[in-house]
């Protein structure tokens, strides 16, 4: 009885076989190539539905400060400039917090502390930003004003929580770093008399800057597309000031504002050229994260 | 093509198999040449492998025996970069120019460490082969995988938790497990490679013990770094070195008068 | 006077080890801060009804957020509908014929669409859909989840099918199984509990996405008809009742953010348990 169905299953002719191989392989890569199309039509897309903006303003778009919706004059730089403040305030909060974080974690903290600790810190990356801006509006903003803040909203306060929103980014990274720092390396340092930190600060961390910075751009590529909580705190007010406490404007949040309420084709297009703009930063600060990270793998 | 030759094989001028001449030849292996890249491996390999027999392959490591073990079946393709040239005839056809996947339901494989499927319960694992190859009538799976296990030696072990899952078991069951899952396709051929490298004496002794006991209804090939194994369990030995095939004989006679210097050399622990 | 030096080292070595300390209670304890405070505003208007109520007219106080949840629940599943699959496929094609140009130009492509703001992928839903079609709907917003969803899938899905022991392929390939059928049923289902954990991950991780929502589903304060027309969301209802001038809607807010937080967390927590006893692959 088994010889019997076993024959059946020798017959199975060959070719079939084979070709059912090769057409797996052509089905998977064409559902592998959804994702090379997707990319490829958002780019195209978003060029499309911002040509108008790009041939009425050319290049000046990026470096004007007119935005008037009512007289379809556009110009992006109160908004380049509040995502670029707001960003660069975020890792200045951010980073020296992560990287203290990271170090306590792995050089001081036991074992069994550093993982609860860890997993407290890597759920805070998958708290819905939506929820942080809410954190903002009615915890921060009244902070703020309680602290001097004239509107609690503004530059100072969008930067605030996005610190918070890219310090586990900062933090897991730089941990990961730390512990592949070779124990060789410290134990010499060691063997010289040297206290914990000046280990820390004569070796592991030089040792694991690549991948600092690597986890700084990432965090920046965050920090910059991040719309929903920058939304919430920002203060939405197309200006260029030099107070960090006044409000401001980011990119992604005049999107979040204006997309679904624009009335003209033009303002349409300005916004879409906005969107534009920021994925090209994006693409850039992230390409850069991954060549520091990659090479920090490779040197492994 | 001076490859295409069929070279005689030097031990059969001496008539080793003098109680066995009339022995079917069931993989014959002409010119062989296997390696990775642009470093050869095998360089040249001839060899007549005789039905319902069990045959080991030694030599030091890095000889080559694992490459043309597993040329045998195919699997060496699996590795990127993998080169292989010459002929392997099995019944009748070159095994080099058909399809790869009917050439293994006829030559099954067992590796160096147990490998059973880790989401498969026991009987799951042992079916795998017909299952995977679209058999559905489940009367004739439940045999296959009883009589599967019993030919491993594993059934009274495991009847009562065929349920269980294939990693729950002990090392040398798991290991004839899937000794087991390979024979649930009714192979012609065997190859085992290194197949009890991992585990302790006692499980080192069910499987030979099983080996001897399936040799009379298939042709076992063996690839073990363990001379005392090679003694025990087969009745050919092949010795390798460097690539290339230095003695092949009745493993009785191999073992107390080796024809070639190098071989003597290698049982006597001289060199490797 | 050397004495005088250690001392001073080691000073220095205890107020920097405490900085660190302080650093790590501050990026930990933010969790705990955002849960309890959550909690602590939500609970009070977390009820059945409040659950299963719709949203009553503007004005009026009082009323649910059940269109909410079943929006969220349909946008989001079928994002996923959409996007695991193809995620999970495209995963399997990188692992197993990963080394050409062509895999190269979808990892890459992978990586772009992985870091591009969801805004944007809001915005590339909009050109897509919403604006030929002149309408906001409950479609778009799942197509522009299942674009975020699909890198992070893939990049899982390969990762997982990765750690499976090439021994498992051989074993199976040997027993003279068709390459497609070992890979598909035999390597797959190996990595298959590391893939639907990060296919969860992906799902919890869209479920609290409201950018790209905001002119794709757009919102709605009636009972959802159909994939064509706006869609309420969870997310994007904590958004506009976050930023409204009432009181009620705030403390709303805060009990629909109690429950989106609730079920993220749900998800994430499992799926790190789940995860633990083996990575998705045999040692």
């Amino acid at each position: 009885m088994t010889t019997a169905v076993l024959d059946r299953v020798r017959k199975v002719p060959g070719s079939r076989e084979r070709a059912g191989d090769r057409l797996f392989r052509l089905v998977i890569a064409g559902f592998a190539g959804i994702i090379l199309l997707a990319a490829v039509a958002l780019a195209w897309q978003l060029a499309r539905e911002s040509a108008e903006t790009w041939r009425t303003f050319g290049l000046t778009f990026l470096w004007t400060s007119d935005w008037d919706p009512v007289a379809d004059v556009f110009g992006a730089l109160p908004f380049l400039y509040g995502t670029a403040v707001s960003s660069f305030l975020a890792l200045l909060i951010a980073v020296p917090l992560g990287v203290g974080a990271a170090v306590f974690l792995t050089e001081l903290a036991p074992k069994r502390l550093a993982e609860v600790l860890m997993f407290a810190i890597e759920l805070l990356a998958a708290v819905p930003s939506v929820i942080l801006g809410l954190m903002g509006i009615f915890l921060l903003v009244p902070a703020m004003r309680a602290a001097g803040s004239p509107y609690g909203v503004g530059m100072l306060t969008a930067g605030l929580i996005l610190a918070f929103m890219i310090l586990p980014y900062i933090t897991t990274i730089t941990r990961e770093v730390l512990l592949t720092v070779p124990r060789p390396l410290k134990e010499a340092m060691y063997a010289l008399g040297a206290t914990r930190w000046e280990v820390v600060r004569g070796v592991s961390l030089p040792y694991a800057r690549p991948g600092i910075v690597g986890a700084v751009f990432l965090s920046l590529g965050r920090a910059l597309g991040e719309t929903m909580a920058v939304t919430m705190v920002i203060g939405n007010t197309p200006q260029i000031k030099a107070s960090l406490l006044e409000p401001g404007y980011s990119m992604a949040a005049v999107i979040a504002n204006e997309l679904a309420e624009a009335a003209s084709d033009a303002h349409l297009s300005a916004l879409v050229a906005i969107g534009l703009t920021l994925m090209a930063v994006t693409i850039v600060v992230n390409g850069a994260a991954r060549l520091m990270l990659y090479r920090l793998g490779r040197a492994k | 093509m001076d490859m295409m030759r069929p070279m005689p094989l030097p031990e059969m001028k001496e008539g080793p198999a003098t109680n066995d001449a009339s022995a079917a030849v069931a993989i014959s292996v002409r010119d062989l040449r296997a390696g990775y890249g642009a470093a050869p491996v095998l360089k040249g390999v001839n060899l007549e492998i005789r039905e319902k027999t069990v045959t080991a392959i030694i030599g030091p490591s890095g000889c080559g025996k694992s490459t043309l073990i597993r040329c045998l079946n195919r699997m060496h393709e699996a590795i990127p970069g993998a080169t292989c040239d010459g002929e392997i005839l099995l019944g009748g056809r070159n095994a080099l120019e058909i399809d790869p996947v009917l050439l293994r339901r006829e030559v099954g494989m067992v590796f160096q460490r147990p490998n059973p499927f880790p989401t498969m319960t026991i009987a799951q694992n042992v079916a795998a082969g017909l299952v995977l190859n679209g058999v559905r009538d489940r009367a004739a799976i439940a045999e296959t995988v009883e009589k599967s296990l019993r030919r491993a030696a594993l059934w009274d072990e495991v009847k009562d938790k065929l349920d269980a899952p294939g990693v729950g078991l002990s090392g040398g069951q798991q290991q004839r497990l899937c000794i087991a899952r390979a024979l649930a396709v009714e192979p012609r051929v065997l190859l085992l490679d290194e197949p009890c490298s991992a585990l302790d004496p006692i499980a080192t002794g069910r499987i030979e013990e099983l080996l001897i006991q399936i040799k009379d209804q298939l042709t076992v090939v063996i690839v073990t770094h363990n001379m005392q194994q090679a003694a025990r369990v087969s009745e050919y030995t092949v010795f390798m070195l460097m690539g290339e095939m230095v003695e092949y004989g009745l493993t009785r006679k191999m073992f107390t008068q080796p024809a070639d210097k190098r071989t003597e050399d290698y049982i006597t622990g001289r060199f490797g | 006077m050397n004495d005088a030096l250690y001392a001073r080292r080691k000073k220095v070595n205890a107020l920097m080890f405490a900085l660190t300390a302080v650093c790590a209670a501050v990026a930990s304890g933010t969790l705990l801060a955002i849960l309890g405070y959550i909690a602590w505003q939500g609970a009070s208007s977390l009820s059945w009804a409040f659950l299963t109520n719709m949203p009553k007219p503007l004005g009026e106080h009082g009323g649910g957020i059940a269109n909410s949840i079943v929006g969220s629940a349909k946008v989001v599943g079928l994002a996923g509908l959409m996007g695991i699959p193809v995620g999970v496929l495209a995963g399997v094609y990188l692992a197993e014929y990963g080394r050409g140009k062509y895999a190269f130009a979808v990892r890459y492509a992978a990586d772009v669409m992985n870091g591009v703001p969801s805004i944007v992928v809001g915005l590339f839903a909009y050109a897509l859909i919403v604006h030929p079609m002149k309408k906001f709907s409950a479609l778009s917003g799942s197509v522009a989840l299942a674009f975020i969803m699909v890198p992070i899938v893939l990049r899982n899905t390969e990762e997982f099918l990765r750690l499976v022991p090439g021994t498992i392929r051989e074993a199976a390939l040997a027993l003279g199984v068709p390459r497609w059928k070992v890979t598909l049923f035999v390597i797959l289902p190996t990595a298959g509990r590391g893939i639907l954990t990060g296919a969860l991950l992906a799902l919890a991780r869209v479920a609290g996405e409201t950018a790209p929502l905001i002119f794709t589903a757009f919102g709605n304060r009636f009972a959802d008809n159909g994939w064509l027309n706006p869609i309420a969301t969870l997310p994007h209802t904590i958004f506009t009742y976050a930023i409204s001038p009432y009181e009620d809607w705030h403390n709303q807010a805060w009990a629909a953010a109690l429950i989106l937080m609730l079920f993220v967390l749900l998800i994430n927590v499992t799926a790190r348990v789940w995860l633990r006893p083996s990575s998705g692959a045999p040692h």
